[in-house]
C-alpha cells in the first residue's frame, strides 16, 4: 500500500472561454495515482472526467485554458514543461485510449503503420525493427493472424480488433501510465469482457499504472482498486473500490448507484436523482449538487464544502460529514438513514 | 477494384455518346448551309445539291448521325473545310501543346493551392491565413485574359524576364501556366483549406498527437492524405475549367494550340474542324474525370462510388 | 408479474424475415443478402413489455423497424389486432400507426427544430387523429405535464432542451395519438444513469395509467431486466431463447445468453460469478455460419450444431423456449 505516486493531480483548472462565458469544464481537480494501480474516473456525461485526461495529456484544443498548482508526473510538473518535452513523454511514458475505436485510427494507414509510428518515434527504431515490434504487439493483444492484420487498414477490421490495435499501439513503448477514456462504452458487452479482460492481463504483465475513465460502475467494479467521482468539474469523493460499493459516501455517489438497474435483482421503481446537471457556465453558488441533493441544508446553497478526508482514508466533499452539518438546522434528516443505499438484499 | 475499373470504363461509354449527339445536334443548328458554304460563292444550285448528297447531307438526321459515329470509330473525324486537310490531323499537331500547357497550369494549381490551404489551415484566423484568403478570393475572381495581360506587361514587357508569347521553352510555358493555373489554385486553396480544417477535429489526430508525433507529420502525413479526398475532385473539375480557359489564354499568348484553332475554326466556320475539336477536348474531360474516380479510390478506399 | 397467458395477443410476428440487397459485380447484379432478420416469431401481449436484447447486427432494431413497415419485410406476417400489416396499403398504414407509435433512441434527430414542442406534438394529433383544433391545445398541455414537463414548455424549441427532457417530448408525441403500442428502440440508450431512471420510471408508470404495451429494444440488460415482463435475446437474425424475465435472467438455458449474462460487469462483488468470455467477434449476417448461427462462438458446440439447425422449443420446467441441441444437457 505504500508504493509510489506516479500521477499527483493538484487544483487542475481547464477553462473554456466563449465570449463574456466561462466554461469550468474542469474546476480544481486532485488526485494521485500509485504505481501499478487502476484508478477509476467516474461521472456521468459533462462532469469533466475525460476533459481531466486531455489536461493531464496537455490535449485540449487552443481555446482551453489549462491551470493549476500542478500535474505531477514522477514529481515533475507537467505544466511546466515544453510542447516538445510534453511530445516526448506522450505515447511513450503517458499513453491513451479512447472511446471511439471506429474513428480513432487513421483510415488511411494500415494498422501495422500505425503502431510502427510509436516505435519509430519514441525508441529510435528503424522501418523493419518497429514493424516486427509491432506484428508482436498485435499478437500480444490477441489479434489471430498478426502478419496479415498489420497490413490491413482499420476499416477492414472489427469495432473490437480496432480497440486491441489501440491498446496495442499505447502499450508499444512501455509506458508507465495509460490513461483508458471510456474504452468499452462503443463496444458490445461480449466485447466489452473481451477487452476488460484483456487490459487487466497487460497491465499485470507490463506493471503500468491505469486511469479508468467511465461512466459505467460495473466497469470499475470490475477493473479499478480507487475510485474518484466526479460531479459538474469537481472531484466529489475518492475511495477504495469496496468502499464505494459497500459504504458510498456522497449523496450522489449514493444515487447513482441506486439509480443503476442491476440484471441481478428487481425493483419496482428505480431511484432517480431529480433535476439536470448545472449549466457549467452558470455553477450554482455553494455545492454543485445541492439543487439535487436529498438532504441539502442552508450551508450547502451557500458555501462550497472542501474535499475532507475520513478517518477510513476515503476523502468525501460534503458538509454532512464536516463539524458545521451538526450546526445546521436540518431539513430533511440524516445521511445514514435517507440517503444511504438500501443493503436489502 | 478490377471490377469497379473495368464498370467505370464502361460508364463513360454513355457519357461520350451522349457527348457526340450533343456535338453533333449543335452544329446542325448553327445558321448557314454548309453546302453552300464549301461550294462556294459562285456555285450554281445544281452544284450545290450534288456537294450535299455527296456528303450525305440530305440523309435523315438520324442516318448522319450514324455516319458521323461509325466515321469517328474508325478515326475519322472529316475534312477541314479551310486547309482541306484530315480534322485528325490538325487536332493531332495542336494537341500536344495543349496538354503541355495545361499539364503545367494544374501542377501551378495543385502545388500552390494545396500549400496555401495547409498553411492557411494550420495557422487558423492568422494573418497569414486571412491574407492567403483574401488573396485567393482575388485569384478566383480574376478574368484570366486579363491576368494574362498583366503578367505579360510586368514580367514581360517591363522586366523582359519571360518572352512575350510564342512556345519552345520552358520560359514560355511560365507565365501562360500562371495565368491558366490561379484561378484554379485559389479554388483548390480554399477547398483544402476547410478539408484540412474538418480532418483536423478528427479523433484520429487526436490520437497522433497522443503518440507524440510532430505537429509536422501530423499536418503532412496524418491529416493531409485524408483531407485530399475532396481536393481531387476539385482538381478534376478544374481541369475542365482550364480546358476552357485555354481558348483565352492561348489566344492572348498567341500559343498554336488547340483552344486558339477552336477559335479560328469557329471564325472561318470550320464546322467539321470545331466538330472534331470539342469532340476530343470532352473525351480528354470524361477521360480525367475517369482517373479522378479511379484516384479516389486508391486515396480513400472507403468511398463507395457505385 | 402476471402469467401473460391469460392476456390477448396484441401484436403476432410469425416467420418475418427481412433481407437486404447486396449490389456487386460489373452490372451491380444483387449478388448476395445480409440476413437482418431470419426467421423470426414471436408474440406481444396486451398490456406487457416483451424485450428485445442482442448485440450490434442482431437483428433487433430491423425487427422493430419491418413491424412499422419502415423497412420492406422479405417474408412473413405482421398481425396487429387481427390484421396483417404487411398486407395493408400505405394509406391504410398510415392509419395503422395511431395505434403503434415508436420512440427512437436520439430524440434530438427526430424533432424538428423549427417548430415548437408544442406543435411537434400536435402534428401527430393532426395527422392521425380526428381531434378538433381546439381541444389540440389542451391535450399538448396535458400530455406534457403527463411526461412531467411543465404545460408552457408547449411554446419552446427543441434545442432548448436537455436530452432527458427531449425524450420525454418523444415520449409526449408518441402518446398524442392514444396509441395501444410503442416501439421503444434503444430509448434511454443515449441518457446518463441518473437521467435514465427518471425515464425508465417515467415509462412505467405510462404503462400502467393508460395500459400500454412496448415491445421495448435495447443492448443494456440492466434496463431490460427492469422494464420487461418478457425477454426475447436475438443473435445474428434469429431468435435464440424467449421467455418470462425472470427465467432468463435467473436461470438462462442458451449458452450464449449465458454468455451475456455472465459478460456485464457486476457492480456487487459478492456476487460475481464465473465469467464466460467467448470469442472473437459476431460473424457476418452476409454468410452467416451453417446449422447454429452461435456455434463459431459457442463453447459447447460440436459437429453436429455445425451441421443442422435447431428449432426453439420448451426447455426445462420455466417458461424459457431455447434453439439449442443441448440446452437440457447443459442446465
Amino acid at each position: 500500500m505504500t508504493s509510489k505516486e506516479i500521477l499527483k493531480v493538484r487544483g487542475l483548472k481547464t477553462h473554456f472561454k466563449s465570449g463574456k462565458k466561462v466554461v469550468k469544464a474542469v474546476d480544481g481537480v486532485d488526485f494521485e495515482v500509485k504505481e501499478g494501480e487502476t484508478l477509476g474516473i467516474v461521472g456521468e456525461s459533462g462532469c469533466g472526467k475525460s476533459m481531466t485526461s486531455l489536461s493531464i495529456m496537455r490535449l485540449v484544443d487552443e481555446q482551453g485554458e489549462i491551470s493549476g498548482d500542478g500535474v505531477y508526473f514522477k514529481d515533475q510538473n507537467l505544466l511546466d514543461k515544453s510542447e516538445e518535452e510534453m511530445r516526448s513523454i506522450r505515447g511513450n511514458q503517458i499513453s491513451m485510449i479512447f472511446q471511439e475505436p471506429m474513428t480513432s485510427l487513421n483510415p488511411v494507414f494500415t494498422v501495422g503503420e500505425q503502431i510502427s509510428e510509436s516505435l519509430r518515434i519514441h525508441q529510435g527504431l528503424n522501418k523493419s525493427e518497429a514493424w516486427k515490434r509491432s506484428v508482436e504487439m498485435l499478437e500480444l493483444v490477441g489479434i489471430p493472424s498478426p502478419e496479415k492484420r498489420a497490413k490491413q487498414e482499420p476499416h477492414e477490421l472489427s469495432g473490437g480488433m480496432r480497440q486491441r490495435v489501440m491498446i496495442a499501439m499505447a502499450l508499444a513503448c512501455n509506458p508507465s501510465l495509460l490513461i483508458a477514456d471510456e474504452p468499452t462504452t462503443a463496444l458490445d458487452v461480449t466485447i466489452q469482457a473481451q477487452i476488460l479482460d484483456l487490459l487487466k492481463k497487460l497491465q499485470s504483465e507490463f506493471n503500468s499504472a491505469v486511469i479508468m475513465i467511465t461512466h459505467d460502475l460495473g466497469v470499475v467494479a470490475e477493473t479499478c482498486d480507487n475510485v474518484v467521482v466526479m460531479y459538474s468539474g469537481k472531484v466529489v469523493e475518492h475511495t477504495h473500490v469496496d468502499q464505494l460499493f459497500d459504504n458510498p459516501l456522497h449523496p450522489y455517489t449514493q444515487g447513482l448507484l441506486k439509480a443503476m438497474p442491476r440484471i441481478d435483482e428487481d425493483v419496482d421503481e428505480l431511484y432517480a436523482i431529480e433535476g439536470t446537471v448545472p449549466n457549467p457556465d452558470n455553477l450554482p453558488k455553494g455545492c454543485r449538487f445541492a439543487p439535487r441533493c436529498p438532504i441539502a441544508k442552508d450551508i450547502c446553497h451557500e458555501k462550497l464544502p472542501e474535499l475532507t478526508p475520513l478517518e477510513s482514508g476515503s476523502k468525501v466533499r460534503c458538509f454532512a460529514y464536516t463539524d458545521e452539518w451538526n450546526k445546521e438546522e436540518s431539513q430533511n434528516g440524516d445521511i445514514n438513514k435517507e440517503a444511504a443505499p438500501s443493503q436489502g438484499n | 477494384m478490377f471490377i469497379f475499373i473495368v464498370r467505370r470504363v464502361l460508364q463513360t461509354i454513355p457519357v461520350l455518346i451522349g457527348v457526340s449527339l450533343v456535338v453533333f445536334l449543335i452544329m446542325q443548328m448553327v445558321p448557314g448551309d454548309p453546302a453552300v458554304l464549301l461550294a462556294g460563292e459562285s456555285a450554281t444550285e445544281e452544284q450545290v445539291n450534288q456537294l450535299r448528297s455527296q456528303l450525305g447531307l440530305d440523309q435523315p438526321l438520324y442516318i448522319q448521325y450514324f455516319d458521323y459515329i461509325k466515321n469517328v470509330i474508325q478515326g475519322d473525324l472529316g475534312t477541314s473545310i479551310r486547309s482541306n486537310r484530315p480534322v485528325l490531323d490538325e487536332i493531332l499537331v495542336r494537341l500536344p501543346v495543349t496538354i503541355e500547357l495545361a499539364f503545367w497550369s494544374i501542377v501551378v494549381t495543385v502545388v500552390l493551392g494545396l500549400l496555401a490551404g495547409v498553411i492557411s489551415a494550420t495557422k487558423q484566423r492568422s494573418l497569414t491565413d486571412v491574407s492567403i484568403m483574401v488573396a485567393a478570393l482575388i485569384g478566383v475572381s480574376l478574368p484570366n485574359f486579363w491576368l494574362g495581360l498583366m503578367l505579360i506587361l510586368y514580367f514581360s514587357v517591363q522586366f523582359q524576364i519571360f518572352p512575350v508569347s510564342g512556345w519552345g521553352t520552358f520560359a514560355h510555358i511560365v507565365l501562360p501556366a500562371l495565368t491558366l493555373g490561379t484561378s484554379g489554385a485559389a479554388i483548390v486553396a480554399r477547398m483544402t483549406r476547410s478539408s484540412m480544417l474538418e480532418v483536423i477535429r478528427q479523433d484520429y489526430i487526436r490520437t497522433a498527437k497522443a503518440k507524440g508525433v510532430k505537429q509536422r507529420y501530423i499536418v503532412y502525413k496524418h491529416a493531409l492524405k485524408n483531407a485530399l479526398v475532396p481536393v481531387i475532385t476539385v482538381v478534376g473539375l478544374q481541369f475542365g475549367a482550364l480546358l476552357g480557359g485555354t481558348v483565352l489564354t492561348e489566344s492572348v499568348f498567341a500559343i498554336n494550340g488547340l483552344g486558339r484553332m477552336i477559335v479560328d475554326a469557329i471564325r472561318m466556320r470550320d464546322l467539321p474542324l470545331v466538330q472534331g475539336s470539342i469532340l476530343v477536348v470532352s473525351a480528354l474531360f470524361v477521360l480525367v474525370n475517369l482517373i479522378v474516380d479511379i484516384s479516389y479510390k486508391f486515396v480513400d478506399k472507403k468511398v463507395d462510388l457505385n | 408479474m402476471v402469467t401473460s397467458t391469460k392476456k390477448q395477443p396484441l401484436l403476432k410476428v410469425t416467420n418475418l424475415k427481412q433481407y437486404f440487397p447486396i449490389k456487386g459485380g460489373i452490372f451491380s447484379r444483387t449478388v448476395n443478402h445480409v440476413k437482418a432478420v431470419d426467421d423470426v416469431s414471436f408474440t406481444v401481449y396486451e398490456g406487457e413489455t416483451l424485450s428485445i436484447v442482442g448485440e450490434s447486427g442482431c437483428g433487433k432494431s430491423t425487427t422493430g423497424r419491418s413491424i412499422l413497415r419502415l423497412e420492406n419485410p422479405t417474408s412473413g406476417e405482421v398481425r396487429f389486432n387481427n390484421i396483417n400489416l404487411l398486407d395493408l396499403t400505405k394509406r391504410e398504414m398510415r392509419a395503422a400507426r395511431k395505434d403503434i407509435q415508436v420512440i427512437f433512441q436520439d430524440p434530438f434527430a427526430s424533432l424538428n427544430p423549427r417548430q415548437t414542442v408544442g406543435r411537434i406534438i400536435e402534428e401527430a394529433m393532426e395527422i392521425l387523429t380526428d381531434m378538433p383544433r381546439e381541444k389540440r391545445l389542451d391535450r399538448v398541455k396535458e400530455l406534457l405535464q403527463q411526461v412531467g414537463l411543465r404545460p408552457e414548455y408547449a411554446y419552446r424549441y427543441p434545442h432548448e432542451f436537455s436530452g432527458g427532457q427531449r425524450q420525454r417530448i418523444g415520449i409526449a408525441r408518441a402518446l398524442a395519438t392514444n396509441p395501444k403500442l410503442i416501439i421503444c428502440d434503444e430509448a434511454v440508450s443515449a441518457l446518463d444513469v441518473s437521467v435514465q431512471a427518471q425515464v425508465l420510471n417515467l415509462l412505467k408508470k405510462l404503462q400502467k395509467q393508460y395500459n400500454l404495451t412496448y415491445l421495448f429494444i435495447s443492448h443494456d440488460l440492466g434496463v431490460v431486466r427492469h422494464i420487461s415482463d418478457r425477454v426475447m435475446v436475438m443473435y445474428l437474425g434469429k431468435v435464440v431463447e424467449i421467455g418470462e424475465k425472470k427465467d432468463i435472467f435467473d436461470h438462462p438455458q442458451h449458452p450464449y445468453t449465458k454468455a451475456l449474462l455472465s459478460a456485464i460487469p457486476e457492480p456487487d462483488r459478492t456476487k460475481r460469478k464465473e465469467r464466460v468470455i467467448l470469442k472473437g467477434d459476431v460473424p457476418s449476417p452476409i454468410n452467416p455460419p451453417t446449422g447454429c448461427r452461435f456455434h463459431t462462438r459457442c463453447p459447447f458446440a460440436t459437429e453436429y450444431c455445425k451441421q443442422n439447425e435447431p428449432t426453439i422449443e420448451q426447455v426445462g420446467d420455466k417458461t424459457n423456449r431455447v434453439a439449442c441441441f443441448y440446452a437440457e444437457e447443459l442446465s
